[in-house]
């Protein structure tokens, strides 16, 4: 269940809780703003990448470098993404749509483009390993 | 001399670096930070102009109210001028 709106710490909006969606959310706060609320407990394992997250935080990296995009971009599609994905998707699963999102608006390729790589590089095979030897 | 703002409690949609738990609260400039090129533009691709980069410090008590458990910590945040109402003289900012 959704918890009600925190209005304790200084903002309340009328109505109370908003629905719409993140970039029309017009009243209140963002999703993404959670500064003071709850936190919960904070996991501490540690876990390792995998090589395509490794390669995704990569070609952030480069995209940067070569002035596609910022890292302000990449925060910004994150948070149009919306809590959902937030929940549903892992970081670089959000990062790498996040980067995508980017490129598309700066024009490094064009959605024809990309899903014609797409379906070039699922033809090699089902694996990763497969996929990339292409 | 103590410098003191008040940050402002404006909401627009979008990706803005001001917490909203910090709007419309008071603090005491700690530092200027220099200029940089405005995060709220450069995340839909615009550079624009540089704007002034100020640390604010925030009192517990100043956030929280009555729920502050330590009423006298401070938090420092980093906040850009054009979120920032100086209190007093006008301020060239």
């Amino acid at each position: 269940m959704a918890k009600p709106p925190d209005t304790s710490i200084g903002w309340t909006w009328p109505g109370g809780t908003s629905n719409l969606r993140p970039m029309t959310d017009t009243i209140g706060k963002r999703w993404h703003d959670m500064g003071g609320q709850d936190a919960g407990p904070v996991p501490m394992d540690s876990h390792d990448f995998a090589l395509w997250e490794k390669r995704v935080d990569a070609l952030m990296v480069l995209c940067g470098a070569e002035g596609l995009f910022t890292v302000d971009g990449l925060r910004r599609a994150l948070e149009d993404m919306g809590e959902e994905a937030f929940e549903k998707y892992s970081y670089y699963e959000r990062w790498i749509a996040a980067t995508n999102q980017n490129l598309i608006e700066a024009g490094a390729y064009t959605l024809e483009e990309l899903g014609a790589r797409m379906q070039e590089i699922r033809a090699r095979g089902a694996s990763y390993g497969e996929a990339n030897d292409g | 001399m103590a410098e003191f703002v008040r940050v402002k409690s404006m909401m627009p949609p979008g990706h803005v670096r001001t917490p909203a738990y910090l709007r419309g609260k008071r603090g005491q400039i700690e530092r200027a930070l220099g200029s940089f090129f405005n995060p709220e533009q450069l995340a839909y691709g615009h550079k624009g102009e540089t704007r002034d980069l100020y640390r604010v410090r925030f009192t517990m008590t100043e956030i929280w109210g009555d729920k502050a458990e330590n009423p006298d910590d401070t938090v420092d945040a980093e906040i850009y001028a054009h979120w920032l109402d100086w209190e007093g003289e006008n301020h060239a900012s």
